[in-house]
C-alpha cells in the first residue's frame, strides 16, 4: 500500500543548531499543555477556564507568584544538588534523605539547643544554614565513601538512606521533640525564621501577605555558584572530565575516589540547605512530611534542565507552579497529569536533536527490487 | 543491465559540514569489474564520499549515476536496492547468533518461520561462487576476525550488491588474513563485481588497485589514474600535497645521563596473569629506546607501570632519581613523565569535551592556566589556539569536541599536550597506529625533535620499520622480559625476529 506521503526519520549528520535544545524544550512544554487541554476538554471541562485558574493561582498576582516561588525554592536547591552529581555521572538518588537530614541538623541549632535561645537571628540563621549543609553532606558522605573505597553502587545506597533519614526524623519528632503528642516539634522562636517579605509589610504595604522568604536567594546564589564551580573552577573541570571519561581523568592524574566523596558531599550539602530553608522559611518547625518528594522531583528537574544550573531555576519555577496549581483545582490529579505530560514531551523531544524528521512525497518512485539483477 | 561501462559515476559532489567543505566538487567513477582505490589522509573526505554513495548522507549538490542511470538516495535502503553494499571497518554483527542468522538480519524474508537449513544452503552457494569460506552454522563469537569480515562481505552479496565498498578493510587483519582478503577481492572482480577500496596503506593499494582516486582536504587531486607505473612516493605526494620523507633524517647525538630506570619490574595484566616478569631497562636523556615485540607480551603493562596507571608487584621505577614505584599517576606527571597512550579515544582524550579542555589535561593545575581555584578560560583558549596552530591540528575551532576529530588530528592534540609540558621522559605507545602518511611523518618528526631537545623517549611500537627508523637502541620484549637490546644502526631483522619469539640474545650469540 503506497501512502502519498511517508515520514522519513534520518539521523543528523551534524549537531543540531545551538538554539534548538531550548526551542524544542519550550515547544514540548507547550505541546504538553495542549495535549492536557484536549484531555480536559474530553472530560467535559473548558481547558481555557482551567488554565485561566492556573495562571491566576501561579503567576496572576504578586502574591500568587510568591507562592510559586516558595514552592520552587526547594526544587532549585535539590535540582542543583542532582545536577552537580549527575555531571560526574554519580547517580545520587538520595537528595530526599539529604533534605531531611539537612532539616534535622538545622533544627538541632534550635532544639538541642546548640545556641542560647535568645541569640539574635544574625547568628541563629547562619548557624542553621551551616548545620543544614553539614547534615546533607554527612548523608552524602556515607554513600560517597562506600562507592569510592568499595565500589558500592551509589544508586542503591542513596535510595535506601532516604528511608533511614525519614525514619530518623520521625523518631525525634514523635518521641523526643513532640509538641503535645503531635508528630511535630513546637514552633521555632522567631529568631530562627528566615525573613519573609511580609515581615516588611508595615513599612512597605505592598508586601502584605507575600510569604516569599530568603531561601529563594539561597537558591539563586547556589545556581550561580554551581555554574561557576562546574564551568570556571579547577574542581569543576575535574568533575566534567571524570563524568565524560573516567579513564582519561585518571590518566590526567585526577584522584577519582576523593572526587566521588567530595561531589557527593557537595550535592548533599545543597539538598541539606533546601531542607533548612524549608523548615526555617516555611513550616518553622520540624515535622513529618516536610517534603512532598522534593528530592525525587529534583532528579526530574535536573534532567529536564539538561544539567544546566540556570535551566534548573526555570524548570523549578514551572514545577513549583504546577504544585501550586494542584492545590487550586479539583481533582488535584490534573496538575500531576500535566507534570507527567511535560516530562514525557520534554524527554521525547530529544529525538529531534538527534534525528531529522522529514515528510517525503511518494511520487513516481521506481520499484525497488530486482532492477539490476 | 545498461550499456554504460561505469558501475558508479559521481559528479560534482558537494558536502558541507559546519566550518568544513568535506567534499568540494568531487568526481569519482568506478568501472565495471575494477578495483578502484580511494586514497587520502584521515579527514580528506573519503568516508564522507562513500557515505554519500551508500545513502547515509545527502549531498548539497551533485549527481550520482548507477549503471548510467541518475539516482537519488534517501536512505541506505535505497542504495542497497541499487546494488551498492558497504563492508564496514567495524563489523555490524551479533556475536551470539550464527553466520546465517547474521546474514538474514534485517531482511524482509524469511517472514516468520526460520527455515534455517534452506538459507544455509543459499549462503553456501554464495560462498562457493566467490570462495568465501565460513561455516554458516558457526556463531560469530567463535570465528576469527578474518572470517567475520567474510560474513560482512557475504551479507552485502546476499543483498545483491554489485558494487562493494571496503572501508579500510585491512586495519583489523593479521598479515596472512590480508593476503586472503586480497585473493577474495580478486575473485569478486573476476565474477563481475566492482570494488571501491578505501585505504591509506600504500603497499596494499599497490598490490590490488587497478585505478586510484586521491582526495586531499575534500578535493580530488588525482582522478581515476591507472595504477600501473605509479610509485609509492608519487601517491604519498598526491595525498599529502608535498614530498614525503620516507627515510627520516636522524642526527647523531650522544645520549646523556640515565633518566628513566626500570629495575626488575613485576606486574600482572587485567586478568591477573603475570605480564611483567622482572623487566629491567634504562633510557638516557636524548635517546630513543624502542620496544619491539608481538602485541600482548607486556608492552601495555610496562607503559602503565611507569605512568602510575597500574600497580606493580615488585621491582622499581624511577625518573631522574625520583622513585615512582607504585605512585599515583599525578606523581609521574609531576616528575616529568609524558604519556602518549595506546588508546587515544578511551584513555588519551575526553570525547565530549572541547579541544581546549583536552589540551589542558596536564597543565590545568598551575599557572598560567590554573589560577588558584579557577581556570583562566581566556588563557586556556589562547594556549589551545597556539597549539592548534603550531601542531597543525585541523578543526573548525578550539571549541570543537574531541570526538569530532579524525584519528590523526586527535593524536596531534595528545602529542601537543604531552610535549608542551617539557617532559623529561616520553612514553609513546603505538603513537602512529592507524594514522595516515602525513600524520605519521609529523608525529615521528616531533619525537625526533624531542630527542634532540634531550628528552628520554621510550617508544613502544609493533611497526619494526618505525622502530628501526626512530630508535637509538631496540629492546625486544617477550613474555614480560627483555630478551636483548641491539643498537638500531646494526640491528639485524632476523635476530630481532628470533628474540621476539623468545630466544635470548645471549643464546643467539653462543650458538
Amino acid at each position: 500500500m503506497a501512502l502519498p506521503i511517508t515520514v522519513s526519520v534520518e539521523k543528523r549528520t551534524e549537531d543540531a543548531p545551538r538554539w534548538m535544545p531550548a526551542a524544542t524544550s519550550v515547544g514540548a512544554v507547550v505541546l504538553a499543555f495542549v495535549v492536557s487541554g484536549v484531555v480536559l476538554w474530553l472530560i467535559g471541562v473548558n481547558p481555557f477556564q482551567v488554565y485561566g485558574f492556573f495562571w491566576r493561582a501561579t503567576f496572576g498576582s504578586w502574591a500568587a507568584f510568591s507562592d510559586t516561588m516558595v514552592k520552587a525554592t526547594p526544587l532549585i536547591l535539590v535540582g542543583l544538588a542532582c545536577t552537580v552529581a549527575f555531571k560526574m555521572k554519580l547517580w545520587n538518588i538520595g537528595a530526599e534523605g539529604q533534605f531531611y537530614m539537612g532539616a534535622f541538623f538545622a533544627s538541632l541549632v534550635v532544639l538541642a539547643p546548640l545556641l542560647p535561645t535568645d541569640s539574635p537571628p544574625a547568628i541563629v540563621i547562619p548557624a542553621m544554614m551551616i548545620m543544614g549543609m553539614v547534615g546533607g553532606a554527612v548523608w552524602g558522605f556515607f554513600p560517597g565513601v562506600l562507592k569510592a573505597r568499595f565500589g558500592v553502587n551509589e544508586i542503591i545506597t542513596t535510595l535506601m538512606l532516604n528511608y533511614v533519614a525519614v525514619l530518623w526524623n520521625n523518631f525525634w519528632i514523635f518521641d523526643r521533640w513532640s509538641d503535645a503528642g503531635f508528630q511535630m516539634t513546637p514552633t521555632f522562636a522567631r529568631n530562627a525564621w528566615l525573613p519573609r517579605l511580609s515581615d516588611y509589610a508595615r513599612t512597605y504595604p505592598i508586601f502584605s501577605g507575600i510569604t516569599l522568604h530568603l531561601g529563594v536567594i539561597f537558591g539563586l546564589l547556589a545556581a550561580v555558584l554551581v555554574w561557576w564551580v562546574l564551568h570556571r573552577s579547577r574542581w569543576g573541570y575535574e568533575i566534567r572530565l571524570i563524568g565524560d571519561n573516567p579513564q582519561a581523568a585518571r590518566y590526567a592524574g585526577i584522584n577519582i575516589a576523593r572526587n566521588i566523596i567530595l561531589v557527593m558531599m557537595f550535592s548533599g550539602a545543597l539538598a541539606g540547605l533546601a531542607g533548612m530553608s524549608e523548615i526555617s522559611g516555611v513550616v518553622h518547625r520540624l515535622q513529618e512530611r516536610i517534603s512532598p518528594g522534593y528530592g525525587f522531583t529534583g532528579i526530574i528537574v535536573a534532567w529536564l534542565a539538561k544539567l544546566n544550573p540556570f535551566g534548573v531555576i526555570l524548570v523549578s519555577i514551572l514545577f513549583g507552579a504546577l504544585i501550586v496549581a494542584g492545590r487550586e483545582v479539583q481533582p488535584s490529579g490534573i496538575a500531576q497529569m500535566i507534570q507527567g505530560f511535560v516530562l514525557f514531551a520534554v524527554i521525547s523531544s530529544d529525538v529531534l536533536l538527534r534525528y531529522k524528521i522529514r515528510l517525503v512525497r511518494n511520487v513516481g518512485r521506481p520499484a525497488t527490487a530486482g532492477e539490476t539483477a | 543491465m545498461s550499456n554504460s561501462p561505469y558501475a558508479v559515476e559521481m559528479y560534482d559532489i558537494v558536502i558541507r559540514f559546519p566550518g568544513v567543505l568535506a567534499n568540494d566538487h568531487v568526481n569519482f567513477t568506478l568501472k565495471r569489474g575494477e578495483i578502484h582505490a580511494l586514497l587520502g589522509e584521515n579527514g580528506a573526505g573519503k568516508s564522507t564520499l562513500m557515505n554519500v554513495l551508500s545513502g547515509l548522507y545527502k549531498p548539497n549538490s551533485g549527481v550520482i549515476k548507477v549503471n548510467g542511470q541518475v539516482v537519488t538516495f534517501h536512505s541506505p535502503r535505497d542504495a542497497i536496492a541499487k546494488g551498492i553494499g558497504m563492508v564496514h571497518q567495524h563489523f555490524m554483527l551479533v556475536p551470539t547468533q550464527t553466520v546465517t542468522e547474521n546474514i538474514l538480519l534485517g531482511l524482509r524474508e524469511p517472514r516468520f518461520f526460520m527455515n534455517l537449513p534452506r538459507y544455509e544452503r543459499k549462503v553456501q552457494e554464495l560462498q562457493a561462487q566467490f570462495g568465501l569460506r565460513v561455516d554458516p552454522k558457526a556463531k560469530i563469537w567463535q570465528i576469527s576476525v578474518g572470517e567475520q569480515q567474510r560474513v560482512e562481505i557475504l551479507k552485502t552479496l546476499y543483498r545483491g550488491a554489485n558494487v562493494l565498498i571496503f572501508d579500510e578493510p585491512t586495519a583489523v587483519l593479521a598479515p596472512q588474513e590480508i593476503n586472503d582478503l586480497i585473493a577474495t577481492m580478486r575473485a569478486l572482480v573476476a565474477q563481475g563485481k566492482s570494488i571501491i577500496f578505501i585505504s591509506h596503506k600504500l603497499h596494499e593499494v599497490e598490490a590490488v588497485a587497478d585505478r586510484i582516486t586521491v582526495l586531499r582536504k575534500g578535493r580530488v587531486t588525482a582522478e581515476g589514474l591507472p595504477m600501473a607505473g605509479r610509485t609509492r612516493r608519487e601517491l604519498a605526494q598526491l595525498m599529502v600535497g608535498r614530498d614525503v620523507v620516507f627515510t627520516l633524517e636522524k642526527e647523531a647525538r650522544t645520549p646523556g645521563e640515565v633518566v628513566l630506570q626500570v629495575r626488575d619490574l613485576k606486574a600482572t595484566n587485567n586478568k591477573g596473569a603475570p605480564a611483567l616478569r622482572g623487566l629491567s631497562l634504562e633510557v638516557r636523556a636524548g635517546e630513543i629506546v624502542g620496544i619491539a615485540g608481538v602485541a600482548g607480551n607486556g608492552q601495555s603493562e610496562l607503559a602503565e607501570c611507569i605512568t602510575g596507571l597500574r600497580a606493580c608487584d615488585g621491582g622499581a621505577v624511577s625518573v631522574a632519581g625520583i622513585d615512582l614505584t607504585n605512585q599515583p599517576p599525578l606523581a609521574a606527571i609531576l616528575a616529568g613523565v609524558a604519556h602518549i597512550p595506546e588508546d587515544r579515544t578511551r584513555v588519551g582524550s575526553s570525547p565530549n569535551l572541547t579541544i581546549t579542555d583536552n589540551v589542558i589535561m596536564k597543565t590545568y593545575r598551575g599557572e598560567p592556566i590554573g589560577n588558584g581555584a579557577t581556570i583562566d578560560e581566556t588563557k586556556a583558549e589562547e594556549y589551545a589556539r597556539s597549539l592548534k596552530q603550531s601542531y597543525d591540528i585541523l578543526a573548525p575551532s578550539v571549541q570543537t569536541l574531541a570526538r569530532k576529530l579524525s584519528g590523526g588530528n586527535l593524536q596531534k592534540v595528545i602529542l601537543a599536550r604531552e610535549i608542551t609540558t617539557n617532559p623529561k621522559v616520553i612514553i609513546a605507545v603505538q603513537p602512529t597506529r592507524g594514522l595516515d602518511v602525513g600524520a605519521v611523518e609529523a608525529i615521528q618528526q616531533h619525537l625526533l625533535q624531542q630527542r634532540m631537545a634531550g628528552t628520554a623517549i621510550l617508544l613502544i611500537s609493533e611497526e619494526l620499520e618505525e622502530l628501526m627508523a626512530l630508535s637509538d637502541r631496540i629492546a625486544v620484549i617477550y613474555d614480560g622480559q627483555i630478551m636483548g637490546i641491539v643498537d638500531a644502526g646494526q640491528a639485524d631483522i632476523n635476530e630481532i625476529g628470533l628474540m621476539m619469539t623468545g630466544t635470548r640474545q645471549t643464546a643467539l650469540h653462543a650458538s
